[in-house]
C-alpha cells in the first residue's frame, strides 16, 4: 500500500506564513529595518550626521530631494540619523529580550513543571515584579545609577522576564501531564532532558510570538525613556531623543519630531504585525 | 459569606505584594554606589559630619534593622525628606498625586467607555466593518509611542482646531482650589461650580485620550474575543431558540460573562499606564507626579524617587484589588472559586 504524498511540516508552515498578509508585511518591515541598521554606514546619504557636527547654513531645512526627512536644528540630515537611531532601538530589543526571555522561560518552566514551593516562590515573585511599572522602574534605576542606555536596558530587563515566566509557566503546567513527558520519565530521562528537550521545544512557538510582539513594546519603552531624557547620551542618534528635541520647533518645523516619531511607529508596527501573523501561523492561543 | 472570604484573601494578598514591593525598593535604594550620607552633604563636608549623618540616618546599622526602620516609617506614611525641596516626600507627593489620579481615572473611564462598545460591536458584527475598525484601533494603539500621540494631539488641538486647551488642568484665569478630594472635576461638582467642571473636563480630554489609546484597542479586542467564546456556548443558542431579542441576548447574557477577561487585563495594563502617564504629563504640562519624579531623578534625590516608585506600585496594587472585587461581583463563579482555593 502506498503512502499518500505528504508535505513536510516546515513547508506547511512556510505555506501558511506566505499566505498570511499580516505576517508577510510585518516580516518585510522588520527585515527592511534590520538591513538598514546593518548597512547604515553605506546606504545613508550623509553618514557624517551621526556625529556632533554643526552646519548652520543647512539648519531646519524642510524635506526635499536632497534631505528626504529634512534637517534638524544644527543642520544634520534627519533620515541618516533615523536609520542610525534604529541601531539603538534594535540593540535595546536584542539585549533586553536576550537576557529576559531565557531567564523568564527557565524560571517559568521550573515553576510549571515542579509545582509546590518552587512554583510559589517563583510565581509570587513575578506578582511583585508586575506591581512595578516598567517605565517607573527604569526611572528609579536611572536615578540610582546614572541615566544611560546600559542602565535603561538593565532596568527594562529586570522586569521583563516576569511576562515570559508567566507565559511559560502556564504552558508548562498544561504540558507536564502529557503522555510524552510521562513516557520520557518512564524510560528514565533526567529532569534536564525533560525540561530542555521535551518541554522547551513545545513552549517555543508561543515564546517566539510573544518575543515579536514584545520587541515593538521594548522599542516604545526605550523611546519613551530617551524622550524623558534618560536614554543614550547625544550625539549618538536616538529616535526618542530626536522627537523630544524636535518638539521644541513645533509646529513650523514639524518634520524634526513627526518623522522620527513615525519611524518609531513603523518599526513597532512591523514587529506587531509579524507577531500577529506568527500567532496565526503557529496557531498559538495563549499569547495575547 | 463567600464574598467576604474572597475579599479577605484579596486584601491579604495585596498587603503581601506591598511588603514585597517595599523590600525591592529598599534594596534598590541601598544599592546606590557611593555613600548616601556623603552624597547628601556634598564633597565639602568633613568626615565627622558624614559619620554623624550616617548614624542619624541609621546607615551604620545592619541591613535588616535598616529595613525594619524603613518599614516602620513607611507604615506612618513617612517616606523621608526630599533633598531637593527639603520637605517631607509624602507632602510633595500628596500634592501632585491628585492630578495624576484624576488623569488616570479619566483614562480608565475613556478606555472602557470607548473600548467595550467597540468590542461588543466587533463581536456582534464579526468580520464586518466594526470588526475591522476595532482591529485597526488596537494595532495603531499598540504601536504608536504614547509621547508621540500626545504631541500629535497637542499639535492638532493647538494649531489646527483651536478648541481644546493643550496644557494644565484648568484655565489659569479661573482659580479653583480642589480641597475636598483633590480631583477638580469632583470637587467643583460638589461645590456646584459647573463651569469649572466643564473646564476641567476640557483640559482632561486630550491627555486622557493620548493615554487611553493603547488600552482602548486592547479592551476592544479582548471584549470581542471573550464575547465570541461565550456566543458559541449552548445557553446562548438556547436563548436564540427561545426568541429572546437580539439586544438582550448580546447585552445581557453574553456581555456579563465576557467582562472578566478585559477587566483583569485592564488591571495588568495599568502598570504601563502609570509609566506612560509620566510621559503624557510632561507633554501636557500636567502638574502630576511625573514632573516631580523626573525633577528629583535628575537631582538624584533618592527618598523622593523611592517615594514615587512606592506610590506608583501601591496605586497599581490598589487598582488591581478594586478590579478583582469587581470581577468577583460580575462573575459569581470566580468569587466562589476564589473563596475556596
Amino acid at each position: 500500500m502506498s503512502e499518500p504524498p505528504r508535505l513536510s511540516a516546515g513547508y506547511l508552515r512556510w505555506y501558511r506564513f506566505s499566505r498570511n498578509p499580516t505576517a508577510v508585511i510585518g516580516a518585510a518591515i522588520v527585515l527592511i529595518c534590520i538591513a538598514a541598521t546593518i548597512l547604515a554606514p553605506w546606504i545613508t546619504p550623509f553618514p557624517n550626521a551621526v556625529k556632533a557636527v554643526v552646519d548652520f547654513r543647512s539648519r531646519h531645512l524642510p524635506p526635499s530631494a536632497l534631505h528626504w526627512f529634512g534637517t534638524d536644528d544644527v543642520g544634520r540630515d534627519i533620515l541618516t540619523r533615523v536609520i542610525f537611531g534604529y541601531r539603538v532601538s534594535l540593540l535595546l530589543v536584542v539585549v533586553v529580550l536576550g537576557t529576559a526571555v531565557p531567564f523568564g522561560a527557565i524560571l517559568g518552566m521550573l515553576a510549571g513543571y515542579y509545582g509546590g514551593w518552587v512554583e510559589i516562590a517563583i510565581m509570587r515573585t513575578t506578582d511583585i515584579a508586575l506591581a512595578i511599572p516598567p517605565l517607573v522602574m527604569a526611572l528609579a534605576v536611572a536615578a540610582v545609577l546614572s541615566p544611560s542606555l546600559f542602565h535603561s536596558m538593565l532596568a527594562i530587563a529586570i522586569l521583563w522576564w516576569t511576562w515570559h515566566a508567566r507565559l511559560v509557566y502556564s504552558l508548562a503546567r498544561q504540558l507536564r501531564t502529557q503522555e510524552y513527558i510521562e513516557a520520557a520519565r518512564m524510560v528514565g530521562a533526567g529532569p534536564l532532558h525533560i525540561l530542555f528537550r521535551e518541554l522547551l521545544p513545545n513552549c517555543l512557538p508561543p515564546i517566539v510570538v510573544k518575543c515579536s510582539l514584545d520587541a515593538g513594546f521594548v522599542i516604545l519603552v526605550g523611546a519613551s525613556l530617551s524622550f524623558l531624557g534618560l536614554g543614550i547620551r547625544p550625539p549618538t542618534p536616538d529616535l526618542g531623543t530626536m522627537v523630544a528635541t524636535g518638539a521644541a520647533y513645533l509646529p513650523e518645523k514639524w518634520w524634526e519630531s513627526v518623522l522620527p516619531g513615525c519611524a518609531i511607529l513603523f518599526v513597532a508596527l512591523g514587529f506587531n504585525l509579524l507577531g500577529d501573523g506568527l500567532r496565526d501561523v503557529f496557531d498559538v492561543q495563549e499569547v495575547r | 459569606m463567600e464574598f467576604l472570604l474572597f475579599l479577605l484573601r484579596r486584601v491579604l494578598w495585596s498587603l503581601l505584594v506591598l511588603v514585597g514591593l517595599s523590600v525591592v525598593i529598599f534594596l534598590i535604594a541601598r544599592a546606590v554606589p557611593g555613600d548616601p550620607a556623603r552624597m547628601a552633604l556634598g564633597p565639602t563636608a568633613t568626615q565627622e559630619q558624614v559619620t554623624d549623618l550616617r548614624h542619624k540616618l541609621g546607615l551604620d546599622r545592619p541591613l535588616i534593622t535598616q529595613y525594619g526602620l524603613f518599614v516602620a516609617a513607611l507604615s506612618h506614611g513617612d517616606l523621608g525628606r526630599s533633598l531637593l525641596t527639603e520637605r517631607a516626600v509624602t507632602d510633595d507627593i500628596r500634592e501632585s498625586f491628585a492630578a495624576t489620579l484624576e488623569l488616570v481615572l479619566a483614562t480608565i473611564f475613556l478606555a472602557l467607555a470607548a473600548g467595550l462598545p467597540l468590542g461588543i460591536a466587533a463581536a456582534r458584527w464579526k468580520d464586518r466593518w466594526p470588526d475591522t475598525a476595532s482591529r485597526l484601533v488596537a494595532i495603531l494603539g499598540a504601536v504608536t509611542p504614547t509621547f508621540f500621540l500626545a504631541l500629535l494631539l497637542q499639535l492638532l488641538a493647538g494649531y489646527v482646531l483651536h478648541v481644546l486647551p493643550t496644557t494644565g488642568r484648568l484655565d489659569p484665569a479661573d482659580p479653583f482650589h480642589a480641597d475636598i478630594t483633590g480631583l477638580i472635576t469632583l470637587d467643583s461638582l460638589l461645590e456646584g461650580r459647573f463651569a469649572v467642571t466643564l473646564d476641567a473636563l476640557r483640559h482632561l480630554l486630550l491627555p486622557a485620550t493620548a493615554l487611553a489609546a493603547a488600552t482602548m484597542g486592547q479592551m476592544a479586542r479582548l471584549t470581542r474575543a471573550s464575547m465570541l467564546e461565550v456566543m458559541s456556548q449552548d445557553y446562548i443558542e438556547a436563548a436564540r431558540a427561545f426568541g429572546i431579542p437580539d439586544w438582550l441576548r448580546v447585552l445581557k447574557y453574553t456581555l456579563r460573562p465576557s467582562f472578566v477577561a478585559p477587566l483583569t487585563i485592564l488591571g495588568l495594563e495599568f502598570a504601563s499606564m502609570i509609566g506612560n502617564a509620566f510621559v503624557v504629563e510632561l507633554v501636557f504640562s500636567w502638574p502630576g507626579m511625573a514632573a516631580y519624579g523626573i525633577r528629583t531623578i535628575l537631582q538624584k534625590d533618592l527618598n523622593a524617587v523611592m517615594g514615587v516608585v512606592m506610590v506608583s506600585g501601591a496605586f497599581f496594587v490598589g487598582v488591581n484589588l478594586v478590579i478583582d472585587l469587581l470581577v468577583g461581583l460580575v462573575d459569581p463563579r470566580i468569587r466562589i472559586r476564589g473563596a475556596r482555593a
